[in-house]
């Protein structure tokens, strides 16, 4: 047993932390009007990184879903303002796991080099993810209703799309450029991340594996992107926590440096638990998805679980921590406490990721 | 990283279950040991138990071969820990001994010292206590009281420590008291370890909430302790007790259930209005929350493991062990007697876990307290992990007689 990242991996989270440091600038999109920072994109492509955990065949680089876990923490870490989540922790997963041969083939490797932009479309608007919240039809190979908000879908160039087929809720895969789409910029919490409503009147839909088994694949995609954004989310927390730790260090009240003071020490101690346990879970999970182990669904769900309970939390607190400086525009804290409820929502909340969980746990003892 | 055993580590696991199952009971879920820790009637199983692992190698796993140990890795500990926590096995009479007083000794007795008694321990022939705590020094140990005085080659002590797990059942203690009251705090004191059994200690139980007494009182009344059995030089005896302190926070022992996997169990066995308690909304909602806590705190564990056999020092970071179950273990047993509703009160019951969940209830707020209280615990990780300031501490260059006492 061994519960750590290799010296490559380390070597990995270095390199990306530099590079991000120096390239990922969310405020310029935040206050600027491009969606998503393009020149980022084309220089994390060059990087490979969006081929991490894809064979070579496939149009990948090879590694392990850990090293593609290892790049995660660190773009949340950075709130890189890039469609990267979407693209390959979704999309690309989605292909992977329920594509033909065929439809890989088309697909990956544009993925895989960035030239083309996938993004995962199941909402429809308020209340949760289920079978029965889903309206988008498909029929006679084409899409019909309205997903909103997508995430990154007015940047996308494919959509994976959960719609109903005869009984069955199936994958779809949609060509955003393609006829019958129509797409809205929707405003949300998160600026520095994109969202759109897709609007779908007769669009193609091609069927990402069999329709009967398209709540299985979805679930998969999901296990999936919940261990790479608890990962976002680790890399999140820990930045909040370091922020707010210097400007304590740095900010003098009654004499002494506010960091000081056992009220914010305690504070910044339990998010330093909540942020460990959130990444001890993050671990388990990177582990149990590199190996497909059976464990997945439990541990993908605990990771997504504490993730965006650490996350949240920590950037909750990191604006406390920094008085009335943090809740000003000019702070960087807001935009953590933003992508913080994004990353928290985008796959579905806590109250349902608990649920899967406690399910998973059921099941598993039943077993 | 790689969650699954190497061929030598499930090699490893298949010996240590192969042997427990010769040598236990498994555990159904929900099942604890018979007789809980603080109860009479524990001291003689603990003997035999612990004299059964010692033949068969799981005494001491990660001690060094020469003073009886198994010369073994961390990693064997943990899984040696996971299987046993299967079974049902007694617990607590030698997690201080083994964890924290032994590895002191190892670190400052003679070596003929060391011969003596470390293989004793490991047999199980003596059980060790530790003694640090007072009535005026808890949190604050460098504040302790408790004075030796030397006399020719004796040291001779007179005062009172309390809170003591296990004193009225040890051999032996290991023991901080005040050589010099004049220089400030943390430079007057000494390190010993005494024989229990010497004319004028004298051991009291403490009766506590839970009923149970673990705990002690220990009086010391002009008690002779030879100059051969101090550890550390004089003047010297807070460093020994950070050695002793940072070797707590690897031996944290495991948390007497209930756990998440009792209130699992109960949820999926009682009744609520609407059907059974595990389709709750809420249930579910606080089952999670456990689960992640429980899974979490025993990934974290297993990550400074890591950490150690890469030779880095083990930080305090197990401190967030220590507050998080100890919190976890109130909250679930506070939510399990809601659950139960009028029947939550009923200390033995016709439930499948008789009584843990009161017992729990009435025995937690202790676990907060003991070994660090979870504020004491918030600072370490403040100060020793996150690196933030110290609190001020206006005791730092007194002299420790000159120091106010309140009352």
């Amino acid at each position: 047993m061994n519960f750590d990242f290799s010296d490559d991996q380390r070597m990995l989270r270095d390199q990306a932390r530099r590079f991000l440091d120096d390239n990922a600038k969310p405020r310029a999109i935040l206050e600027g009007v491009e969606p998503f920072d393009r020149d980022l994109w084309k220089k994390i492509a060059d990087l490979g990184w969006m081929g991490t955990a894809l064979a070579e065949e496939d149009g990948g680089i090879g590694l392990t879903h850990i090293d593609l876990c290892v790049i995660a923490e660190e773009l949340g870490r950075a709130l890189a303002p890039v469609p990267f989540a979407s693209s390959i922790y979704m999309a690309r997963e989605a292909i992977a796991l329920a594509g033909s041969p065929d439809q890989k083939k088309a697909h990956l490797p544009g993925l895989c080099d960035g030239s083309t932009i996938g993004c995962l479309a199941t909402a429809e608007g308020n209340g949760p993810l289920s079978p029965k919240t889903i309206h988008a039809e498909v029929s006679g190979g084409k899409l019909t209703g309205t997903k909103t908000p997508v995430a990154d879908g007015d940047v996308a160039d494919l959509a994976v799309v959960a719609a109903r087929s005869g009984g069955d809720v199936g994958l779809f895969l949609v060509d955003l450029a393609g006829p019958g789409v129509r797409r809205e910029p929707v405003e949300t919490v998160d600026p520095t991340r994109s969202h759109a409503a897709l609007v779908f009147d007769g669009a193609p839909a091609a069927p990402l594996g069999s329709a009967a088994d398209g709540w299985r694949h979805l679930d998969a995609v999901l296990d999936h992107a919940a261990v790479l954004l608890a990962f976002e989310q680790v890399g999140g927390a820990q930045k909040c926590l370091e922020d707010a730790k210097e400007y304590a260090l740095n900010r003098y009240a009654f004499g002494r440096p506010i960091a000081s003071f056992q009220a914010i020490k305690h504070k910044l101690a339990d998010v330093y638990m909540k942020t460990e346990l959130a990444r001890s879970n993050a671990y388990y999970g990177a582990w149990a998805l590199a190996t497909n182990a059976p464990e997945l669904p439990v541990a993908a769900a605990a990771a997504r679980v504490a993730g965006s309970k650490a996350f949240c939390f920590a950037a909750e607190e990191n604006i406390q921590t920094h008085g009335g400086m943090g809740f000003t525009w000019e702070f960087d804290c807001h935009l953590y406490l933003r992508r913080a409820k994004h990353l928290a929502l985008t796959i579905g909340g806590e109250r349902k990721w608990k649920d899967r969980l406690v399910a998973q746990l059921e099941q598993r003892n039943a077993a | 990283m790689d969650f699954s055993d190497t061929r030598e580590e499930a090699e490893y696991r298949a010996h240590v279950r192969a042997w427990l199952d010769a040598n236990a009971e498994r555990r159904k879920p929900g099942q604890t040991f018979q007789v809980q820790y603080g109860q009479d009637g524990l001291v003689p199983l603990a003997k035999d138990w612990q004299a059964k692992k010692f033949a068969g190698g799981f005494a001491g796993i990660t001690l060094p071969r020469e003073y009886g140990g198994q010369g073994g890795n961390q990693m064997q500990q943990v899984i040696y820990n996971q299987e046993e926590a299967n079974y049902v096995t007694p617990r607590g009479v030698y997690e201080i001994g083994l964890g924290m007083c032994i590895p002191t000794m190892l670190a400052y007795a003679t070596e003929e010292q060391k011969q003596r008694y470390a293989p004793a321990a490991q047999k199980g022939e003596e059980i060790w206590c530790q003694l640090f705590s007072e009535p005026v020094a808890g949190s604050d140990v460098a504040g302790s009281k408790t004075r030796a005085v030397r006399d020719g080659d004796d040291w001779i002590i007179n005062g009172q420590k309390i809170w003591t797990s296990g004193a009225h059942f040890s051999d032996y203690g290991i023991i901080v008291l005040r050589t010099d009251p004049s220089v400030p705090k943390h430079k007057g004191m000494s390190f010993f370890f005494l024989d229990m059994k010497s004319p004028g200690v004298e051991v009291r139980r403490i009766k506590q909430i839970s009923g149970t007494s673990n705990f002690n009182e220990v009086f010391f009344t002009d008690v002779r302790v030879p100059d051969s059995q101090r550890l550390g030089k004089v003047g010297e005896g807070w460093r020994v007790a950070l050695t002793t302190l940072m070797n707590e926070r690897l031996a944290v022992g495991q948390t007497p259930p209930p756990d998440f996997n009792e209130i699992f169990a109960l949820a999926r066995s009682l009744d609520l209005e609407t059907g059974p308690a595990i389709r709750d909304a809420s249930v579910r909602e606080k089952l999670a929350d456990w689960y992640v806590e429980m899974k979490g705190l025993e990934l974290t564990q297993y990550r400074t493991i890591t950490a150690l056999s890469r030779g880095e020092t083990p930080g305090p970071e197990s401190s967030i062990t220590k507050i998080i179950s100890a919190n976890k273990r109130q909250d679930i047993a506070n939510f399990a007697m809601d659950l139960l509703e009028q029947g939550g009160v009923r200390l033995t019951d016709d439930q499948p876990m008789a009584g843990m969940f009161q017992e729990a209830m009435l025995s937690s707020p202790s676990s907060r307290i003991a070994g660090g209280t979870d504020e004491i615990l918030r600072n370490i990780i403040a100060e020793r992990v996150l690196g933030l300031p110290q609190d001020i501490r206006v005791d730092k260059d007194v002299p420790f007689d000159q120091l106010p006492t309140g009352r």
